[in-house]
């Protein structure tokens, strides 16, 4: 493991290496379930599948979601779409006992939990894992979601990202409590607006130190808080041109933050469609597509903006003539888009669609499939394509939602993975046995206020 | 060679036992590692391994443990104890339902409720006491309770030919609200959960028998109450006690520590350590035998806490619990069984699938 104090280098190096990581969803339209070949999104059998194939192609992680409550279309539980989903931390500590290697992820919402117990369950897996766990930081600020939570959870937009970063601090200083596996620990204060923490760590040091910090946020406030505080961001920028504008914005905003150009490391959120040649490869597009977005969810789609039920509607018909009922978008509950002004949307919307002579199956495909994410082609001429990032160090991986369960990585591992290795840009072997070390991360810092004052 | 059936008078007789595997880590304390430990357990034919998550010193969170140990073991059940009072409910009920299904169905609960100012500062909260502590309990397996049954079993439908994952009508608000005379903050939790129903539909949950003798946690709200008396003369009156005020729908579970002659020393000379307030047994293999065996006869099950894991598992697995069996004072593990199956339960039906019954049949 890289040692501490080593001087931050102020200029971007690539490591001419990608890495991969594999994000379980659970939820949304991404994973189809109309296939023969779905399988369980609960059992147990199907989450080993994963992680275990994820290790044998050598990823590095295995990501987790967390559910907080369920999304909801037009006042009732989304009917559609895959839902129900163990809770991550959870499910990571019984997958830690059938991997060795790979890193466990678990999304956990800095709104909902609590520090004290968010930092001590982290640690936990931590220490059960080997020094593999990390922690995807999100942050969400609405009384819908806080109805499930004793704590409630408004917080004033503005605010979440003050809060989640003051959450995120108070973890840090619990984790660095200890000064060596055998203690002792020191006490962590914290009076804030919305919390106050007064408690004297359980747990030592992980073989990792700490868990390691992703981070999912794109807003500018997202960007330099995931520069402050996170080792990779899970971005939203796969595509080759946005990947290297991403990379340049980040490694400025890391060097503003007083750390290295190569601190913070880059993961975008990606798709895979591959076959033997880039023919076949564009029919199963063709196939997943049609599975992803059905008739039902497409109109359901369009209903969650205009605020009402177009089930008279052709799916493979024009977009509706009438009218939104709603002023602002009240999308379905707990997934994308806040009060968009719904009239204006509709018009641009039936405008787009007419233009480009779209149904409402074909328009509501063009918008949520994941254009951008999706990496279609030939196994061969995919991993070409992801040389080119690795080269020019575009990114440092993708995380990949497979739109199978549990089958979804089967062609990756077992045709991409060995054309990235023949091309030398992708892992041979473990590097180690913690995330921190199988990602290439230097060990963190110690937080400032943990560090025993001589 | 014993095989017990049921209806024998031996068969009505046997009981579980329980094992505390707390070695005092993460890692399984004298254990090499968790998984060694849990399957120490497991071979030695022990029924339940519990996990301790009162803060000690390097005991990483109960319910991962537990989770850890779900898919390296077959037939044990696996408890892990939760706090009910500064611990967010929808998060434990989540946690717990998740257990069963790593677990494949082998998951319990000791919902747990101690007065711990610490606990209390920890995340902010004022310190809770007395029968509180207790509503804290009630209303927090209220809410696990619903939870689980807030997905009925067969809400997952992947219709195709209608385009629907779920049936809508088989999922249900809990729409949980705090008692009236709820001493602390009220709260309500909305539902549903996040999981479809755990495997056992209902995971079983025990309590300290004192939580339930306080009356705020109704006896139907847990299905096992751990009793503990100062020695174990008064262990086994005390377990007559609660059997008389609880009735035979909850079972009754003793807790005893137990120190044994074990590698050339003699118990009594191990027999160190703070006083737990549990019942404890010092002495020979043999002797613990017949006190089990006398326990058992009227308790459902006994937990044992051993002083040093490693050590007195290699006691119990060679000389006590082999001729615990022999005498037929156990029940026989059940392989590829449920955690409801080992207390004699039935899978209850979700408290909802009636209402949705009838929303179906237009009522």
């Amino acid at each position: 493991m890289t040692q501490q104090g080593t001087v931050p280098s102020e200029v971007f190096t690539p490591t001419g290496k990608l890495q991969f990581g594999v994000f379980f969803q659970g939820v949304n339209s991404g994973t189809i379930w109309k296939a023969a070949e779905s399988g369980s999104q609960t059992d147990f059998e199907s989450f080993r599948r994963i992680v275990q194939t994820a290790e044998r192609g050598l990823f590095a992680a295995f990501f987790l979601g967390e559910g907080l409550r369920l999304r909801e279309h037009l006042g009732r539980p989304h009917a559609l779409d895959v839902v129900g989903r163990p809770d991550a931390q959870t499910m990571l500590a019984a997958l830690a006992s059938v991997t060795r290697n790979i890193g466990l992820v678990a999304t956990q919402n800095t709104t909902y939990n609590d520090p004290v117990d968010l930092a001590h369950r982290l640690s936990s897996l931590d220490l059960i894992s080997g020094g593999r766990a990390a922690w995807n930081i999100v942050t969400t600020d609405n009384a819908w979601t806080g109805a499930n939570f004793r704590r409630g959870g408004y917080l004033d937009h503005a605010d979440r990202y003050k809060h989640a970063e003051a959450f995120v601090q108070t973890a840090k200083r619990i984790w660095d409590s200890w000064e060596t596996a055998e203690g002792p620990a020191r006490r962590v204060l914290h009076e804030g607006q919305h919390y106050t923490v007064d408690v004297t760590p359980r747990l030592p040091r992980s073989a990792q130190y700490r868990p390691v910090l992703f981070q999912a946020g794109d807003s500018p406030e997202g960007r330099d808080f995931a520069a402050r505080q996170a080792d990779v961001i899970f971005s939203a920028h796969p595509k080759f041109d946005d990947a290297v504008e991403f990379r340049k914005d980040l490694v400025a905003r890391s060097l503003k933050a007083g750390r290295g150009a190569n601190a913070v490391q880059i993961m975008p959120a990606s798709e895979f469609i591959l076959a033997p040649t880039a023919e076949e490869a564009a029919e199963k597009k063709a196939w997943v597509r049609s599975l992803q977005i059905g008739p039902q969810q497409a109109v359901a789609y369009l209903e969650q903006f205009w605020g009402r039920e177009l089930s008279g509607y052709d799916p493979d018909g024009p977009l509706p003539e009438i009218d939104p009922v709603v002023e602002e978008t009240s999308e379905t509950r707990g997934s994308g888009f806040h009060g968009a002004k719904a009239r204006q949307l509709a018009d641009q919307w039936r405008a787009e669609a007419k233009d480009k002579g779209l149904s409402i199956r074909q328009f509501v495909t063009s918008r949520t499939a994941r254009v951008d994410a999706t990496f279609t082609g030939s196994y061969s001429g995919v991993a070409d394509q992801l040389a080119e990032y690795a080269r020019v160090g575009a990114v440092d991986g993708f995380n990949i939602s497979p739109w199978l369960i549990p089958t979804g990585l089967d062609d990756i591992v077992n045709h991409l993975v060995p054309e990235l290795q023949e091309r030398g840009v992708y892992p041979t072997e473990y590097a180690g046995h913690t995330l921190r070390e199988n990602l290439g991360l230097a060990a963190p810092v110690r937080a400032a206020e943990a560090v025993r004052a001589s | 060679m014993s095989t017990p059936e049921k209806n024998t008078p031996e068969a009505a007789r046997a009981g579980f036992l329980a094992i505390e595997l707390d070695g005092a880590g993460w890692d399984g304390g004298d254990f090499a590692t968790l998984a060694e430990a849990v399957l120490a357990a497991e071979s030695a034919g022990f029924h339940a391994a519990t996990f301790s998550d009162a803060p000690a010193p390097g005991r990483a969170n109960a319910l991962q443990r537990a989770a850890y140990a779900g898919p390296v073991t077959r037939t044990i059940a696996l408890v892990p104890e939760v706090d009910t009072v500064y611990t967010e409910p929808f998060h434990a009920a989540t946690q717990l339902a998740s257990l069963d299904y790593v677990s494949g169905g082998r998951a319990g609960w000791i919902a747990t409720a101690a007065e711990s100012p610490k606990a209390a500062a920890a995340v902010g909260r004022n310190n809770v006491t007395g029968t509180a502590l207790a509503q804290e309990a009630a209303a927090s397996i209220e809410v696990s309770r619903r939870l689980w049954d807030s997905w009925e079993d067969d809400a997952v439908i992947r219709d195709v030919a209608t385009g629907r994952y779920i049936d809508v009508d088989k999922l249900h608000y809990v729409d949980f609200e705090t008692p009236a005379e709820f001493a602390g903050n009220g709260y309500s939790v909305k539902g549903p959960s996040i999981i479809p129903r755990p495997l056992q539909g209902q995971l079983p949950v025990l309590a300290a028998s004192a939580l339930v003798d306080a009356g705020q946690v109704p006896a139907d709200g847990v299905d096992a109450v751990l009793v503990t008396a100062p020695t174990p003369e008064l262990l086994a009156a005390e377990i007559k006690d609660a059997r008389e005020r609880l009735g035979v729908s909850v079972a009754v579970v003793a807790e005893l520590d137990v120190v044994l002659d074990a590698r050339g020393q003699a118990a009594a000379e191990r027999a160190a350590g703070s006083e737990t307030g549990r019942a404890r047994y010092i002495g020979t293999p043999a002797g613990l035998v017949d006190l089990l065996e006398l326990l058992l006869a009227e308790a459902d099950g006994v937990r044992l806490h051993p002083a040093s894991l490693a050590v007195e598992l290699d006691e119990l697995s060679r000389l006590v619990l082999p001729e615990l069996r022999r005498r037929g004072a156990l029940r026989a593990p059940i392989q590829d069984g449920t955690f409801r199956d080992l207390l004699g339960l039935s899978r209850p039906a979700s408290r909802y699938a009636d209402s949705s019954a009838a929303a179906a049949a237009g009522n």
